[in-house]
């Protein structure tokens, strides 16, 4: 199968090492050093060298005009523009990591209701069942 | 400088000596000169080694007048560099030239460095600098330089050999109970 996802200008990828400061942030590749390390920025963080090694490439492009290490504002508009936020939250990678890091904040009581509300599923799929 | 990111290891350095003033000379002339170094000390040792070649001072006889180091302004946009190096090889001495795209002048020098041990096997002493400078992307010569800039056609390459790698060291095992998922690369 070929490659689908290439690295590009406006490339859409995510930071997957957690000793990354950027890590599980959303950032768009502006330029390209080698074939290992490429230019990355996004709104709210600095523009900065990153290895491939930590990104993992989303489907999505951000159309930046073929203009390299664009302005902050140009870059935000852009991925406005492409709806990146809305995209990535409707995909089902960024639902798996939005449910884990939503798993992640619950409280003692939260989980509890969770697992009471598992209790009345399985209830109820045994019921089905029967 | 990003919180995490691998600091470059050579620094440019600016630095000012002459001959020791005598009562033959009292204003001898003053040299100045720009070099890279991993410190201010080798810095102004490298100095001495450049300027007795070029001219009749060496530390003995010659006093340092100042030694800053220059900081890079830009370091977030990248941009081609061209160095003009000299080399001693196991068989001689050697001129080149060599590009590098880096967002820094101090991250070419890296690179050169480690590009010149590791093709060459040339050590950092037996390596002089000649001249950097910026080169604009129509001036670009190498085409492991030009294939970056998307001048003809966008760039636009995969990621052919992608490494899955754990996201943390606690989460690093030797077996995994599923197969990795490589169409997200």
């Amino acid at each position: 199968m070929p490659f689908t996802r290439n690295i590009e200008l406006g490339r859409v990828a995510l930071v997957n090492l957690a000793a990354d400061a950027l890590y599980g942030k959303l950032v768009v590749i502006v330029d390209f050093v080698d074939m290992n390390r490429v230019l990355v920025d996004a709104p709210g963080v600095d523009r900065r060298v990153m290895s491939l090694r930590r990104l993992a490439l989303t489907s999505l492009v951000v159309d930046l005009n073929e203009e390299k290490s664009p302005s902050k504002e140009t870059l935000a508009a852009a991925m406005k523009t492409a709806d990146v936020e809305g995209q990535w939250a409707a995909s089902a990678w960024g639902k798996k990591i939005a449910k884990q890091a939503a798993r992640k904040n619950l409280t003692d009581f939260d989980r509890y209701k969770v697992m009471v509300a598992r209790v009345k599923r399985s209830a109820l799929i045994k019921k089905a069942l029967k | 400088m990003v919180k995490g990111l691998k600091p470059h290891r050579y620094h440019q350095y600016h630095i000012v000596g002459r001959h020791v003033p005598t009562d033959a000379d009292p204003n001898p002339q003053v040299y100045r000169m720009k070099l890279w170094s991993l410190d201010d000390t080798r810095a102004k040792s490298k100095f001495w080694y450049f300027l007795s070649r070029l001219k009749k001072v060496k530390k003995a006889n010659g006093q340092i007048i100042a030694c800053n180091e220059i900081f890079e302004e830009d370091v977030t946009t990248i941009k081609n560099f061209g160095i003009w190096i000299r080399y001693q090889s196991r068989t001689g001495f050697h001129n080149a030239y060599k590009e590098y795209r880096e967002i820094s002048m101090n991250k070419a020098v890296d690179a050169l460095y480690e590009e010149m041990a590791s093709r060459h096997r040339v050590r950092a002493p037996c390596l002089q600098i000649i001249k950097i400078c910026q080169v604009a992307d129509a001036d670009v010569k190498r085409d492991n330089t030009i294939q970056f800039l998307g001048v003809k056609e966008p760039v636009s390459f995969p990621v052919v050999n992608k490494v899955l790698r754990h996201d943390s060291k606690s989460q690093k095992t030797t077996f995994k109970y599923k197969r990795p998922n490589f169409s997200a690369v």
